[in-house]
Formats: structure tokens, sequence, C-alpha cells
């Protein structure tokens, strides 16, 4: 098993994202903060989408100065966009700056975890308001939806409340592919655990909490340096890295396949396909 | 110079999808492909509809139109790379969004568009949309152009690179500049706070004015707000929204026209249209046939379908009463009633004289044309009518800069 690399853009545009994609990487995160002097990340992602083919793009997009609902029409328009490439990596910057962009002072620590964990499970829940057959185009009955297969989600969390269903149809992927730090406090929530560490044995132990918590895959977020440090000790370890430079090369991934396909994730069932 | 825009809107029942070879109005295929046709045809733009909520008649989904739609400026982005100069526009609303995020995304597409970019600004009234924001149903109806007009201002300081910290009763925000941005801001509300803006911040209106006369009024209207803010009289493009129709002949252009009419108005949605009204189950009822006898229920319209306007959500049982004295059948009534964009119908001569004409009286600056047939609509236009709007010289023959705001000739 060969680790999945994942590149941190930084500030490189679509000829970085398209070397990443011709040396082999899974996918590029394009990091992010409310108000950054940059080009907004889910813009970018958007415009790469039709600039690459292959490689999964994953935008950073904080819960705490969006509307949950926006975020998840976002990420799965991405996704259609993107013929099932995208993914997204939780922001969750809960600082004063970020705050005063929507008017709003931070969270407390239990609060922002509870508001992170809240976004992303609307989000997964919108992702789920259609099912995939909800397009029925029927010319006999006049039907162009059928409406037992739409719903209304209505979700209440601590701090705002969304009654669905998306504006946009199931993503192609089920759901975009969703990665956060480990440091989160919403782990299991998680389709891809991010660790920022330098030392093997703190990445081991956080590893198997990670685990425990029950995210599918791990990634260690590592330095060019850090990483050839620890490379050959990473195998079995980590089910892959994110860098913050491209360096090493692997396997090109074939085409045609989703994120999920090549990550070896599995597509969620609909959690409200079964309700019928 | 005639401008012409399309607006891809994705729901309603504009669109029809009954026909054997309709193309998946979400689709990224689709989107384009449409746009690469438009901009083959000289198009200054694509616009694309915002969605907030999907549409519902009596508490279930709607589900007799085309629905779904992406997030408009994640997927105009996307057709930025798909394209070197059509402008694209975003339909975004002012009171379901925040300032500091809106302005920047919207710069970021004019930036990766390379100057490409235009918002459609647009505010919502009611409650039940707002049921899937954090905010929902704050804002009161008569003081949504209030924010919009304070949304609008703080946007503009932060395209042209300043900090902005402003804090009112409708609006709380404080943010760095983005980056320098200069997006073309479209209006489309007709009241007269909708007027006022366009007259203190837009480059161009989506007018629902598309006769004649009412154009002309309309353009003289604006023309005098614009007086009123010290903005020059052509300050302000103004494209109404119309639909096209066209055939070899006048005759064939009016038989597509009347099919097109009863597919977008068939049997189950004439009955669910007076279901919004009746606020009954009238499934029983024949669309051929009279209105349904039985009395409506008390209450007025709920606006769940999102197609009702603030207007006409009350004093329903008068409206009743006067449909009675039509002597319609269920159908033939509500293709009466529903308001349509003016349809242009006939050949492409004939409705390149009639455009040339609205043009040189000044009564528009160009049209912004809601598809009916996808494949169908856009590639009819571009074949066919904009070579005879070349021939008269009041269309371009090719693109002369590279952003929106050159093709409008906007400073």
């Amino acid at each position: 098993m060969t680790l999945h690399l994942a590149l941190e853009l930084g500030d490189a545009g679509a000829e970085t994202a398209r070397a990443a994609e011709a040396a082999g990487f899974v996918l590029v995160t394009l990091g992010d903060s409310p108000g950054g002097p940059g080009i907004e990340a889910g813009v970018r992602a958007a415009h790469l989408s039709r600039r690459t083919s292959r490689i999964g793009l994953a935008p950073t997009l904080h819960v705490t100065t969006t509307e949950p609902f926006h975020l998840a029409t976002q990420l799965a328009s991405l996704d259609h966009a993107s013929l099932g490439r995208a993914a997204w990596v939780v922001g969750a910057d809960n600082s004063a700056a970020a705050l005063a962009t929507v008017g709003g002072t931070p969270l407390g620590d239990d609060e922002l975890r509870q508001e992170i964990a809240d976004v992303i499970t609307v989000a997964r829940q919108l992702w789920d308001s259609w099912e995939d057959d909800a397009v029925i185009r029927d010319v006999a009955t006049g039907r162009f939806l059928d409406a037992d297969r739409v719903h209304h989600v209505n979700f209440t969390g601590a701090r705002f409340g969304v009654t669905g269903p998306l504006i946009t149809p199931r993503p192609p992927q089920g759901h975009p592919v969703v990665l956060g730090a480990d440091t989160l406090g919403v782990t299991g929530l998680l389709d891809i655990a991010l660790i920022a560490a330098t030392d093997l044995d703190e990445i081991i132990e956080r590893t198997g909490r990670a685990r425990a918590h029950g995210v599918r895959l791990v990634f260690a977020d590592l330095d060019l340096v850090v990483f050839e440090a620890l490379r050959t000790r990473l195998d079995g370890v980590v089910d892959g890295v994110r860098l913050n430079a491209a360096g090493p090369t692997t396997q090109p991934p074939p085409g045609g396949r989703t994120l999920r396909e090549a990550l070896g994730l599995p597509r969620p069932a609909n959690q409200f396909a079964g309700a019928r | 110079m005639l401008h012409l825009g399309l607006f891809f809107t994705g729901v309603g029942s504009q669109l029809v999808w009954t026909a054997d070879d309709f193309a998946s109005h979400t689709h990224i295929d689709t989107f384009v492909a449409t746009v690469q046709t438009l901009e083959r045809g000289l198009f200054d733009a694509f616009f694309l509809g915002e969605g907030l909520r999907v549409r519902e008649n009596r508490g279930r989904i709607y589900d007799l139109d085309v629905a779904g739609r992406p997030d408009a400026i994640t997927e105009l982005a996307a057709l930025a790379a798909e394209t070197t100069h059509i402008g694209l526009v975003a339909t975004q609303n002012t009171t379901y969004n925040f300032p500091a995020d809106l302005a920047r995304r919207l710069a970021s597409l004019d930036h990766i568009s390379g100057g490409r970019a235009g918002w459609n600004v647009v505010t919502t009234d009611n409650a039940w949309t707002g049921e899937n924001f954090r905010y929902g149903g704050w804002l009161p109806h008569e003081r949504r152009y209030e924010r919009a007009t304070q949304f609008v201002s703080a946007a503009k300081a932060m395209w042209a690179g300043s900090s902005i910290d402003r804090h009112t009763d409708l609006l709380a925000v404080t943010a760095p500049p983005t980056v320098p941005a200069r997006p073309v801001i479209f209006q489309a509300g007709d009241s007269p706070g909708g007027r006022d803006l366009a007259a203190r911040h837009a480059d161009a209106v989506f007018s629902a004015n598309t006769d004649f006369d009412k154009a002309l009024a309309y353009a003289a209207d604006l023309r005098s707000r614009l007086a009123s803010y010290g903005r020059p009289p052509d300050a302000v493009r103004i494209l109404p929204g119309a639909s096209v129709v066209l055939g070899d002949t006048a005759a064939e252009a009016a038989e597509k026209a009347a099919w097109i009419q009863r597919e977008q108005i068939n049997g189950p949605r004439a009955i669910a249209f007076l279901e919004q009204y009746w606020g009954k189950d009238l499934s029983g009822y024949d669309p051929d046939g009279p209105l349904p006898d039985i009395e409506p229920a008390e209450g007025e319209l709920d606006p769940s379908r999102g197609t009702i306007s603030i207007e006409h959500r009350t004093g329903k049982l008068d409206r009743i009463a006067g449909w009675r004295k039509l002597g319609l059948s269920i159908r033939d009534l509500v293709i009466e009633v529903t308001p349509r964009h003016n349809s242009f119908v006939g050949t492409p001569g004939r409705i390149a004289d009639e455009w040339a004409r609205y043009l040189a009286a000044g009564a528009v600056d160009g049209f912004n044309i809601l598809p009916q047939l996808l494949p169908g609509t856009i590639e009819d236009i571009v074949d066919r009518l904009v070579p005879e709007l070349q021939e008269r010289g009041i269309y371009r023959t090719s693109y002369e800069g590279t952003t929106l705001r050159e093709h409008l000739d906007l400073p």
C-alpha cells in the first residue's frame, strides 16, 4: 500500500495543480481564511476543476463565517462541475478578525466544537436531501421530480437551523470528501483526519486515537523535509501525507475516477433513502 | 448597439423539459455547451439564477417543473475556464448572504475571469425562504432594499481597496479589502425601492418591462431617477427579459409558440396553480373543464412556490371571483393569467426589425433572453437571429474588448 499524497497549493495556480496531478498526487488542498487577501478558495477550486482532470480539489471553507446552506451548495456544485472530485477542508477560524467579517465575536471552546459538528452534520444531510434518482422526467404524469425522493432535513443545531432540501441534486460522490484536523474535536464526522505533527511516535499515537473515533483515513500533515526523513516509516501507519510543497512523485492515478474511488472510500449510502 | 444576455433560471415552468432531446439542465456539460454557443453568438453575458429553497405546493416538494441548480458563483468560476469573453453574471441576494463573504467571492470571480463578472443584485423577503439560513425572516419586507443599498455600497468599497467597518441596524461588517475588482452591477427588481437601487448603484437593469410602451416608460422613469442621483442618462444599460420563438414563417413560429405554451401550462401544472389559490387538493378536477365549484380555503396565499409577488398575496377571493366571470376552462384560465415575459414570436428578420425599433426609440439597450427549449432556443438565436441583427448593423460582428464592462460600453 503506497501512501496517498496530497498537496497544499498555497498561492500556486493551475500549472502546479496539473504538475501535482501528473506526479500522482490524489488531491490538492486550497488553504484560505475569512477575508483573506487572495482569491476565495471555493472559487479557485471551481476554476481549477476545468483546468485539471483527475486530481481532487479541497478548498478550505470556514464554518464560523459562512451560511451552512450556501457552504453545502457550493461544495455540491464543485462536485458536479468536477465530475466527482470535490473535497472540503473544514476550516474553523475563530479569531476576532474572522468573526468580525460576519458581525460576530469568537465562540467558546465547547460552542465552537458544537458549531463545527453541526455544520458538518447538516452539510451531509443536505447532500442526502435529494436521492440519486430523484429526477424522473416522467412525461406521462408531468412529473419532473419524484417528490418522495427529495427530503426536508429539518435540522436544528445549537446556533442555527436548516429546513432543506438543498437546491442542488445529490453530488456525484454522494458526499464530497470531508477533511479536517484531528484537533477540531469532530474526528468521527470526517472522512480524512489530518494530523499535524513532526514526531513519529506522536503521529502513531494520534493516528490510533483518530481511528478509534471511526475515521476511515488518516493523513499526516507534514512539510517536505520531515516527510523525506520519515517516509519509509510512515507506510502502514497513516494512509497518506499532505505536503506543503511538491517533491515526491508516485504512480499517476488513472482518469475517470471520482476522488472517493481514488482514495478507496465508499460512496455514502443516503441517510434519507431508507426512511421512505 | 444591441446587447444580449441569456438568463438561465434553472427552475420554473419556462423551461420545457418534456422534449425528447432535453439536456440535463444541471449537468456541467450542458452549461459548458451553452456558454460556448453563446460566446460563438457574441453574447454580452450569461446569467445564472439563485436558489434558496426548493419550491413547494401545499407543503410538498413541487414536482412538475425543472428543479435543481448549482451555486451560481461556483458554476461560473468553472465556466470561466471554458470561455474567454462572455460575461458571467451571478444572481445573489443581499438578505441571506454575509456582505464580506459575498463581496470576496464576486471579486474572486471577477479576478479569475479577467474582468468578466457581474452581480445581479436581488432581495428576498419571505421567512419561508429564510428557514434555510441563520437569520431567517429577520428583515422586514419594506426595509430589504435599505439593506441591499448598504450591502452594495460595502461591497463596492471593498472592491476599491478599502477596509470597511460598518455597523447599522441592518448590517454589521468589519473586513479588509478584496482583490481589486469591479463586477458589473445588475438590478432586477421593479418596485420603487428596486428602481432607486438601480438608479443609485446599478450598471445595468434586467427589467420586466418588455412591451414597447412599457419599456419606453420604464426607460424614462429610470433616466429621471438617474438624474436625481447626479448620474448621466446613459449610465445604465436596460435589458428587459424576453423569450424568443423563431420560425421560417410567421405561422410556423406561432404554431411552435403555442406548443411551448401548452407544454408550459399542461394539465397538472394548471391544477397546481389553482391549488395555490384554493389551498385545497383539486387533483380530482379536469384541467379542461370549468373552475372548481368548491369554495377556496380561508387564509391568504402562502409564498412557498416562490412565484407569487407580494402584491398578489392578498385579495385572493376577489381575484377568484373575477376569474369565474371569464368562463374559461382551468387550463385556459391559467394560460390567460400567468405572467409571462413578453414573447417575440416570428421570423428572424421580423424580430430583428422589431428589436431595431426598440433600440432606435431608446426603449432598451438589449434583451436578456429566457430559454424555453434546451437545446433549441440558444442555437436558434445564435445561428438565425444574430446574423439578421448583424446585417442591420445593430449587433457586434466580433468582441472588441475582453471584459464585461467593455462589452456593455460601461466606464
